[in-house]
């Protein structure tokens, strides 16, 4: 177990300096996501211009992981269409629970998650922001939770 | 490491107390475990591990119900350790102890046998601001089922109960008043002994959470003048699933049963049941007998049969760690104290400037070094402080001034991760 692998410089930067933090008024899909364990919290805003994400914002408290996480999401989707949002989903998902999982090319700097495979606990950390992606683009109106 | 800055110690032996838990010898993540968690749970001594073994390899049978000799042995293992118990906290009778499954549950019993057919609409159920989940959503749900209303006494900023506030809020139709004897996410020790005379003033039937008192000092549920003491077994050294609901003989007697089943009753027809005298009363169903056993080995080994332990030098030795941690931690650059109160146990939380408790846990586990984050099931207190999660090193007689430094090295080196 090292920690270098999970707190990696892109973790340790978009920590630091979240990308599209603030909120987005009005926007066209929005979410809570809540994981009670740790108290993480987060809005995430999108806009949409058809079926493409044209624009996200997040904001919220959390630990490193799941800022860093929701930092990385928001600048990775946009301009994505909402079928390439839902891959990329599933690609985070196989990344951060799959030890046999080799990260390929689409994911970029997302790749910087692989080291929270090693620590169970925090998967839900790093997948929070991801879960409220779901339910925003799917227009649930109660906050998501993690637990 | 400053040796100078560490308290003189006082005469305990805690290398030898030590050797009395098997788990403390454990490695995590290649490292000696140093377990500060112990207000999440405590760990168990060898003589509580071999007390349940022991009941289960020889003595194990249904209790209350044969004549045959094994389940009249595990009836006196079983009686025997209520016995034990009622003499620990000093209850006048053993009909006044009732086993559950912990303090959640004991609460939630007394919620629901004493509250619900008793409380009315308007009327007021006073707790403070400082309460575990565990006393706060019992009274709740009764409020919801009686309309009867919560009342919350608030805190200042060292993490003490405002008494003005709370003797404001006592009112004549204040009924039950249930109250942390200590806080479970800031270590705050309660003035319960002036807040339980103001609520006798009013007539208020008061109920203390003692889960974080018990392990740490002596309780006498007599001197105290409570009416209702709940605690569990899990955080004094015992096993997991056992607590125990001290209740005053009277309240008791005039409480029905909360759980209908075997072993509380006398007699049954369709027609009409009769219930059994108590605490069986209140203790519906087989009960869970090598945890009793096992919390009355814990009640032995605190008393100091087993090593010598004795719990009035344990938490004197705990009050140094206390001192040292707190005094560590707040010299540390970044690190805010959450709960300074003048009196408290053996229990640090704190946040860490610019780094989120989770990570900090993390962190320190990777160093072997167990604390809890999060919001300790007191999230009106995470609110009040402002913070939405804290790390809480929480220490017992067994923890060394070593494994505070090693704690303290830990958070100053989170920092330089994140800085």
């Amino acid at each position: 177990m090292d920690l270098r692998d999970l707190y990696r410089d892109v973790i340790v930067d978009h920590n630091r300096n979240p990308r599209n933090f603030g909120r987005l008024q009005p926007a066209d899909a929005h979410a809570e996501g809540v994981n009670p364990l740790c108290g993480d919290r987060l809005d995430l805003y999108i806009n949409l211009s058809g079926d493409r994400l044209t624009d996200l914002r997040f904001e919220g408290k959390g630990c490193a992981i799941s800022v860093a996480s929701a930092s990385l999401m928001t600048e990775a989707l946009k301009g994505r269409t909402q079928a390439e949002a839902k891959r990329l989903f599933e690609e985070v998902h196989d990344l951060l629970t799959r030890h046999d999982f080799t990260p390929g090319m689409e994911l970029g700097k997302l790749a910087a998650l692989s080291g929270v495979r090693e620590f169970p606990v925090r998967v839900k950390c790093a997948s929070l922001c991801w879960h409220a992606l779901n339910a925003a683009l799917a227009n649930q109106s109660q906050p998501v939770s993690t637990e | 490491m400053n040796v100078q800055a560490q308290p003189a110690a006082p005469a305990f032996d805690v290398e030898r107390v030590r050797r009395d838990f098997p788990i403390l010898r454990v490695q995590v993540n290649g490292q000696p475990l140093a377990y500060l968690d112990n207000a999440a749970s405590a760990q168990r001594p060898q003589s509580v591990i071999d007390a349940e073994l022991r009941y289960y390899a020889e003595t194990h049978a249904n209790v209350h119900r044969g004549v045959h000799t094994l389940s009249q042995r595990a009836t006196d293992a079983y009686e025997g350790a209520r016995d034990k118990v009622r003499r620990f906290i000093n209850a006048a009778s053993t009909r006044e102890i009732v086993f559950v499954r912990g303090t959640t549950e004991a609460i939630n019993l007394v919620a629901q046998s004493y509250g619900r057919p008793r409380l009315a609409p308007g009327d007021e159920i006073l707790i403070t601001w400082l309460e575990h989940h565990a006393n706060i959503v019992p009274w709740q749900l009764l409020c919801e089922q009686t309309g009867a209303v919560l009342k919350v006494a608030p805190i200042d900023e060292r993490g003490e109960v405002d008494l003005a506030a709370y003797e404001r809020l006592l009112s004549p139709r204040t009924r039950i008043v249930a109250i942390a004897h200590v806080s479970n996410s800031l270590g705050t020790v309660l003035p319960v002994a002036r807040m339980i005379a103001l609520a006798r003033f009013r007539d208020a039937v008061v109920l203390l959470d003692g889960a974080q008192a018990v392990p740490h000092m002596r309780v006498d549920v007599q001197a105290l003048d409570c009416d209702f003491y709940a605690f569990s077994g899990h955080k004094m050294y015992a096993p997991t699933g056992i607590g125990v609901l001290y209740g005053r003989e009277g309240l008791l007697d005039s409480m029905p049963p909360w759980q209908g089943g075997g072993d509380m009753i006398l007699t049954v027809s369709f027609e009409k049941t009769t219930y059994n005298a108590l605490p069986h009363k209140f203790e519906a169903g087989t009960p869970n007998i090598a945890g009793v056993v096992g919390l009355g080995a814990a009640v032995d080994y605190l008393e100091g049969l087993g090593s010598g332990l004795g719990l009035e030098a344990a938490a004197a030795y705990e009050h140094a760690l206390l001192e040292h941690a707190s005094r560590a931690l707040a010299a540390v650059p970044g690190v805010r104290l959450i709960g300074t109160a003048r009196e408290k146990s053996a229990l640090v939380a704190f946040v860490l400037d610019g780094v989120h408790a989770h990570d900090l846990g993390t962190i320190l586990d990777a160093e072997g070094i167990a604390i809890r984050t999060g919001h300790h099931c007191a999230m009106p207190v995470m609110d009040f402080f402002q913070v939405p999660a804290t790390a809480r090193a929480s220490f017992c007689f067994y923890n060394t001034h070593a494994e505070v430094e090693r704690l303290v090295a830990a958070v100053r080196r989170t920092r330089e991760v994140f800085a």
